[in-house]
């Protein structure tokens, strides 16, 4: 019981953090067709960002500025690099964003070091919210949870509820009919990859201190956040936070299974000492996304709540 | 009037003359090349060197079958060089054990033959993965090889019987028949059995462009509906590719089992891949040759630029990122370009061009140099200062700042004067 209550806290916010990572890669995927490699060096990024900031002056300015620095970064790379791009096709884009990402990782480890740096919870909510079951629950989690949902709902307004939202939409599924009334979509694009660019780094800002602050973040989010985008659908938010909770939640589970393949298997006569008996459903955790990420592309190539195949 | 269009076919055919100029001379060029390097007396450094660069060109041009031919975008090519790689690696110390135990099958089997191992292994692997992500080209298939990448990478630390762990699998390849009287025991004698599977590899894959299937793939790349119609399956076309480009990646694999005498699960992981789609594109994914061109210059920086820069990686991803935004056609693609422009009428105003060109791209090129190599010392925090021709360039000097910011300034400055001056002649 304590397991599963803890695991489902810490699932779901590990979820909320997901969809906050790759909500924006969502956006800017079903709009430009770009699945952007760099999404995650662009969470790296707001968490590097918020760590100096932070160390300047405080959290909650951080909160407000790395994020929107962040994107603006996205909107000068969209602008100065991926329309330059464009016209050689998606391929040279995704190879672009590739290259942006290798370039990004170096350029950090130049600025901030090539080790873990000191990116620490506010002193403000650094204190325990709550006991469970006799054992501490962080209060940083449960403002984590928080931001992600205030995210989640300011999001599901501006899109849904203003005219911006609406013409971003439209832009969604029907990209040159929105041109052809005379919307400037080469600036909705700048505009979508900046704001989806500043998500990213909302979630780095949130999760550097949640998780670690490494150059090597980018490269452990960068896959799982294509997992959310391509599982979830294209032009489909709803589908995006389906499957990064889902995801969320199945890896946590995972991580705190306690069995090995011969405890499930045992009566096929798998035998514990063997090297298939001996792996834990712990150490699949990590597999997990990629087993989704085949599995769906193979079945279901339009994710789980697209609007139209890849 | 039939005639005349037939005529018109006819004439569009190659000549035999040009046949041998553009397509055996520049393979018997680079066997003779390839052969010749040794009476040079190249040093072990060179020679190891040469080997790697050996090995990546098979890996890169198995690679560009996939991407320069197939249109297709893998980011886990490195599967199947790795689990060639481990197949070999695993014949080789069951060589080791037939030859000093009962003998067998694997105790007349040569060392020298291990790729054939690797090919068979890694064409079984292409059949077995590729069947479920050949069915869509694009973006599908890009994300099931990443996927596929992801799970075998990890799989490599799960099955040790396999992958060996951490510290992987090695054996010793002074076992078995001899072969041509190479022990393979120094380097320069595993430089011929680089150089023989290298050529091998070069022609065969030459070679499959030239097959109905090299060129129904390329059909598929252009156009995978009208293929269709034509009667064709790209679903099945695409198959076939990959199997065989999957195949070339583990005769890669099965030399590079040879050379390093161990393989560790880094092999299969997705820095390799990244890496084998950077030597193709840089290269040049348009042209056969690229990928070798991509191969040999990124196996030389690889080796030699760590040595003079920490932020190597860095330089790399910055002439990718060049490649893609202004030479699609990649390294090949220029060279190709400036011998078709020297052929061109307007020769006098391309060269100038070309030297606006190179000009602001070398100095915007120096300036960056300095901002690097500058940032790279201050982040150390060692003290250390840029000193190159004897200038002392600390962070804070003005000198330090001005050599950054005037040539990038300057090499822009010309970089959009050419680029204007092109759409000015295009007007």
């Amino acid at each position: 019981m304590e397991t599963i209550v803890f695991s489902l806290l810490n699932g779901v916010i590990y979820g909320l953090l997901l969809f906050m990572l790759s909500s924006g890669l969502t956006l800017i995927f079903s709009m430009m067709g770009v699945l952007n490699f760099a999404h995650a060096s662009f969470y790296m990024l707001g968490a590097y960002f918020a760590y100096t900031i932070s160390d300047a002056s405080s959290f909650w300015l951080a909160l407000v500025f790395a994020p929107i620095l962040v994107g603006l970064v996205g909107a000068a790379v969209e602008r100065w690099g991926l329309r330059t791009v464009h016209v050689n096709g998606h391929v040279a884009e995704l190879l672009f964003t590739f290259g942006l990402a290798y370039l990004i990782d170096e350029v950090v480890k130049i600025i901030w070091g090539r080790n873990a740096v000191d990116y620490q919870i506010p002193e403000l909510l650094d204190f325990p919210l709550f006991e469970l079951f006799g054992a501490q629950y962080p209060a940083y989690r449960i403002f984590t949870l928080f931001v992600a949902l205030a995210m989640l709902v300011a999001l599901w307004f501006i899109l849904n509820r203003t005219r911006a939202g609406l013409i971003i939409q439209a832009a969604l599924s029907h990209p040159h009919m929105v041109g052809h009334l005379g919307h400037n979509v080469p600036r909705i694009f700048m505009t979508v990859f900046g704001v989806g660019c500043a998500l990213a780094g909302l979630a780095g800002v949130i999760g550097g201190n949640y998780l670690v602050t490494d150059p090597a973040m980018a490269v452990q989010m960068g896959p799982i956040v294509f997992v959310v985008v391509v599982v979830g659908g294209l032009g489909s938010l709803m589908g995006a936070f389906l499957a990064a909770m889902l995801l969320g939640l199945l890896q946590t589970f995972a991580v705190a299974i306690d069995a090995n393949f011969a405890d499930m298997f045992g009566w096929l006569g798998l035998s514990p000492t063997s090297e298939v008996g001996r792996i834990s459903i712990a150490s699949l955790a990590p597999m997990i996304p990629f087993l989704m990420l085949v599995l769906i592309l193979m079945v279901r190539p339009r994710g789980l709540l697209g609007d139209r195949e890849l | 009037m039939s005639d005349q269009t037939m005529q018109d076919f006819k004439n569009l055919a190659p000549s035999n003359s040009q046949k041998f100029t553009q397509r055996l001379l520049p393979l018997v060029v680079f066997a003779v090349v390839v052969l010749m390097i040794p009476m040079f007396n190249p040093s072990s450094l060179v020679l190891t060197l040469l080997n790697v660069m050996g090995i990546n060109i098979v890996f890169a041009l198995s690679y560009n079958m996939l991407l320069g031919r197939g249109g297709l975008l893998s980011f886990g090519h490195a599967v199947y060089f790795g689990l060639g790689g481990y197949a070999a690696v695993h014949a080789m110390r069951m060589i080791e054990e037939a030859s000093y135990g009962d003998g067998g099958f694997w105790a007349s089997y040569p060392v020298f033959f291990l790729p054939v191992i690797g090919f068979a292994c890694g064409a079984l692997a292409g059949a077995v993965i590729g069947w479920p992500s050949c069915r869509r080209a694009g973006t599908p298939f890009a994300m099931i090889s990443l996927g596929v990448a992801e799970l075998i990478a990890a799989a490599g630390f799960m099955f040790g019987s396999i992958f060996g762990g951490e510290e992987g699998i090695s054996g010793d390849r002074m076992n078995g028949p001899e072969l041509f009287g190479l022990s393979l025991g120094p380097i320069s004698e595993v430089y011929w059995f680089i150089a023989f599977w290298t050529i091998v590899g070069t022609f065969c894959i030459y070679a499959f462009t030239r097959t109905p299937l090299g060129k129904m793939s390329e059909a598929t790349r252009d156009n995978p509906e009208r293929v269709e119609f034509v009667g064709y399956d790209p679903q099945r076309v695409r198959y076939l590719v990959f199997i065989f480009a999957g195949g070339f990646a583990g005769l890669a694999g099965g030399m590079a089992a040879v050379q390093y005498e161990i393989f560790t699960p880094e092999a299969v992981s997705l820095a390799p891949s990244g890496m084998v789609l950077l030597m193709a594109y840089i290269g040049g994914i348009r042209y056969f040759a690229g990928p070798i061109v991509g191969a040999v210059v990124l196996t030389y920086m690889q080796s030699m630029m760590s040595d003079y820069s920490e932020a190597w990686l860095l330089y790399l991803g910055i002439l990718f990122m060049v490649v893609v935004m202004f030479a699609p056609g990649g390294l090949a693609g220029i060279v190709a370009g400036l011998i078709n422009g020297m052929r061109a009428e307007d020769r006098n105003e391309r060269i100038g061009r070309w030297l606006t060109v190179s000009a602001g791209g070398l100095l915007a090129f120096a300036g960056l140099i300095v901002l690097i190599e500058v940032a790279v010392r201050w982040s150390n925090g060692y003290g250390e200062v840029f000193e190159p021709f004897g200038m002392h360039l600390p962070t804070a000097s003005a000198l330090t700042w001005a050599l950054i910011l005037i040539p990038i300034a300057a090499g822009v400055g010309l970089l959009r004067l050419a680029m204007k001056r092109k759409e000015e002649g295009h007007a």
